[in-house]
Order: C-alpha cells, then structure tokens, then sequence
C-alpha cells in the first residue's frame, strides 16, 4: 500500500502538479509538497507527490563499492 | 545517472560476497525483519533470500496495512455500506479482507454502491456527483497513506463539502516497532525500515530502536539493489556490535521527512490505541480524527448501533505478523487459504506474508534463485 513511484512535474496550476507514470498523464495535489517546480522529478503516491526525488541511488552505490574496496567509510 | 543492467549485477554479486564473507563465521544466523509489505513483495519478487547465504535470515513484519486492519473495522465498512444512502470510496485490496460474515465484494456484488479510488481526492468528486448521499472514504494506511486522507478532509472543508467522511484505521509504524521489541519470543538482530513512512516521518522517529533496544535499523528503498544494500548496511553494523539508525534510501528520505504532511497529519489526527489483527491493541498506534473535523468522521456522524467484536479464527497472521512462524506453518496455507478463498488477511493483499509466500513460494524459488544468480 506503501507504493510510490517517481514521476517527473511537467506543468503546475494550482495546487496541482501534472506528471506523466507510466505513459499515463496525471494531475498529482501538491497540498503535501508545495515547493515543487516544473521538472522535479517527485515520489507519487495516492495521486499525491509526497518528496523530491534526488538522483542519488546510484551515487550511493558506488560509494558503497568503493567502500568495499578499501575507501574510507562515507555510506550513512 | 543510473546503472546499467549489467552494473548492477556486479554491484549485487560484490554485495552478496561481502555478505557471505562477514556472516561466514556465525554460530546463530542474523535475523532481519523488513516491516513494510511493498518490501516484503520486492525481496520475493528480487530472489532476495535465495541469493543470501542461509545465515541471514529475513522475517516479515506487521507491515501491510491492510493485512492489520481488524475484522471489527470491516464489519463496520460492511454496515455502512449496506446502506442506501451510502457510497464507499476505498483503495482496491481492501474488498477481499474478510469480516466476520461477509466482505466488502460481496457486498459490492449484492449491489452496494463501493468505489475503487486511485487517490482519496477522489472522493470529493464523487461528493460533488452525488449531493443526496453520503461519501465515506476508507481511510486505511500508515504514515505513507494517512496525509492524503488528511489533506482530502482540509480540502474538502475548503471547498465546503459537507457528504464527505473517513472511517479511519490508519496506523503508525514506530509504536508497533515498540511493541515488538518488547515482547520477549520476538527475537530480532535489525531492521529494514520502510522507506516510504520515512519520507514522511524522517529517520529521528526510529532512532529509540537502536538508543533504547540496542538495534539497527536500516531505511531501505524499494528496488532490489536498494534492499541488498541495506541488508548489508545491517551486517556491517551487527558484525561491528553497532546499533544505529542509517538511511540508505537517501535519494527520497531527508532525516527530517516531509514536514508539511506531519503538520496535515497532526491537524486533522491525534494518536489512539488501536487494534492490529491478530496482534491486539498497541498503545497509541492509530490515528483518530480530532474533535473539530468531527463533521467528517463517520462513527460521529452516523454512530453504528451494533457492537463489533474482533472474532478468532485458526488463522495464524498474527503469528506470521510478528515474524514467530513463517505461512507453511499454518495448517490453512494453501489449502482452505487461497488468494482466491482468503481465510486471514495476510493472504488478501498483495502485499500480505501469506500472498507473497503463496505466489512466488511454490516452485518458483529455484527459477528466481537461478536467475539471480545468472
Ligand atoms: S495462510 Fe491464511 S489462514 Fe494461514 S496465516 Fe496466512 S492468511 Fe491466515
């Protein structure tokens, strides 16, 4: 039920931001996240953005490989 | 700047190898419990415990909404939407949880007006639509779903609104984490926290998991990868004799969450002692609509006169909810319940222990270990 996926914002009016999932476009509220502008990229849930997505996963797992090969620790 | 496929495949055989390096040596295997079902369906759906060496073990936790709604709850949703006047709005997976006598499907099949909503916004079109009658959302959920329910209740106040209600049963994550740690037949070694109650919540609310019961927890994302490197983020701080709380979806999870949804969140809710299936009630696990939105809130609005008790079964969710037996335990698995024929909620979601273990358990784990491994 938790399930979120990230969406990009192509267009605000209102509280509501549109975003294309999946091939579908869908007009998300940004009641829960306000700060959004057009071109984040935003974490959907319930027809909600709840977070901006930073693109940040795989950077994290590099990091967490080096680390693995000696590097000193920086993954928290 | 993501991965490639093949990328990602190193990066899962040299996390793997670490694992299996650092667990080598255990006398009593790691027991990890990951507590959001949406992880529970990805580490199935991943191959995740067939690629782990068998001294890292992984257990599900009390973490699929639905699965933990109380049949008292649907007995309620049932009788209200046996009534005329009403239009039930509710997220899919909640028509098949069994009440006491009946279920919402059956219901919707004798010709009860229920609605399956992709958003609890929705639910205020549907008002709009429907002046006459009264709309009631089911509002199931934890801290991931429980704002949007909220900010429908704000939005429907501003527009003026007045045929739309919750029935909530929505729930908090940290006070059943407590409630865990407290009970002595549950023994765990970390935990894979949801990554989706922590955008909301921030990683401070888990922090009393690693400061008071000497546990890390990990925040993990969702993807395969994300949830391997999180298992290994556990096994690096057990083998170091480590207890803190680390966040390991960073990409989405800031530490302090998302504060607008906790303000909507703390608006139209306060904390309540609630009823988890088959678990009991946990001190202040639930969310309950606070005395000025009570113009929205259904049992105020239109209080049931029946009481409703939560009724016992030989279904074992309870059990499977705390991580003390896995689905095969259960004399029921697989026989009298099926996905189709649910005797126990675990069984109904998708997302539910006793789903997943049904759909990917039978045969199918040597063809996902092999491709895992390929
Ligand atoms: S298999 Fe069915 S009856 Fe048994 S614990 Fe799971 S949901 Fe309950």
């Amino acid at each position: 039920m938790c399930l979120a996926v990230p969406a990009k914002v192509t267009e605000i009016k209102d509280a509501m931001g549109r975003v294309e999932i999946s091939g579908v476009t869908r007009d998300v509220s940004l009641m829960l996240l306000p700060e959004t502008k057009v071109g984040d990229y935003v974490l959907v849930h319930a027809g909600f953005a709840m977070q901006i997505v930073d693109e940040k996963s795989a950077l994290e797992t590099n990091a967490l490989l080096a680390e693995m090969n000696g590097a000193p620790r920086t993954v928290d | 700047m993501a991965l490639t496929r093949a990328e990602e495949r190193a990066a899962a055989a040299k996390i793997i190898e670490e694992i299996r390096a650092m667990s080598q040596k255990l006398e009593k295997p790691w027991r990890f419990m990951e507590v959001c079902g949406t992880h529970t369906v990805s580490i199935f759906r991943g191959g995740i415990r067939q690629m782990l060496p068998e001294q890292v073990e992984l257990v599900s936790g009390p973490g699929c909404p639905v699965c933990v709604t109380p049949d008292d709850y649907m007995d309620k949703a049932i009788a209200y939407a046996r009534r005329e006047d009403i239009i039930i709005t509710t997220f899919g997976d909640m028509l098949r949880v069994p009440g006491s006598e009946s279920s919402l499907g059956e219901e919707q099949a004798k010709g009860a007006d229920i609605r399956i909503v992709y958003s609890p916004l929705d639910s205020i079109r549907i008002a709009w639509e429907h002046p006459d009658k009264k709309v009631l959302f089911l509002a199931v959920g934890f801290e991931t779903t429980a704002p949007t329910a909220a900010a429908t209740v704000l939005e429907a106040k501003r527009q003026g609104i007045g045929n739309l209600c919750l029935l909530s049963a929505q729930k908090l994550v940290p006070p059943a984490l407590r409630f865990l740690l407290q009970d002595p037949e549950i023994h765990v070694d970390g935990f894979l926290l949801p990554g989706h109650v922590a955008v909301v919540t921030g990683t401070g609310v888990f922090r009393f998991v690693a400061e008071e019961y000497h546990i890390p927890g990990v925040v993990a994302g969702f993807e395969p990868l994300q949830i391997l490197r999180a298992i290994y983020l556990l096994c690096r701080q057990a083998a170091e004799g480590e207890a803190r709380i680390e966040n390991a979806y960073g990409s989405v999870v800031r530490p302090e969450g998302n504060p607008h949804s906790r303000e909507i969140l703390e608006e139209v809710y306060e904390p309540v002692d609630a009823g988890w299936r088959g678990i009991g009630i946990i001190p202040r696990s639930g969310l309950c609509m606070k005395g000025k939105y009570e113009a929205f809130d259904m049992e105020h609005q239109l209080p049931l006169e029946r009481e409703f008790k939560i009724r016992k079964t030989a279904c074992r969710c309870g059990e499977v909810l705390r991580g003390l037996v896995t689905p095969r335990d259960c004399p029921l698995f697989g026989k009298s319940c099926v996905p189709t024929h649910a005797v126990g909620p675990c069984m109904v979601s998708v997302e539910g222990v006793c789903a997943a273990w049904y759909k990917y358990g039978q045969g199918r784990f040597q063809q996902f270990a092999q491709s895992g491994k390929a």
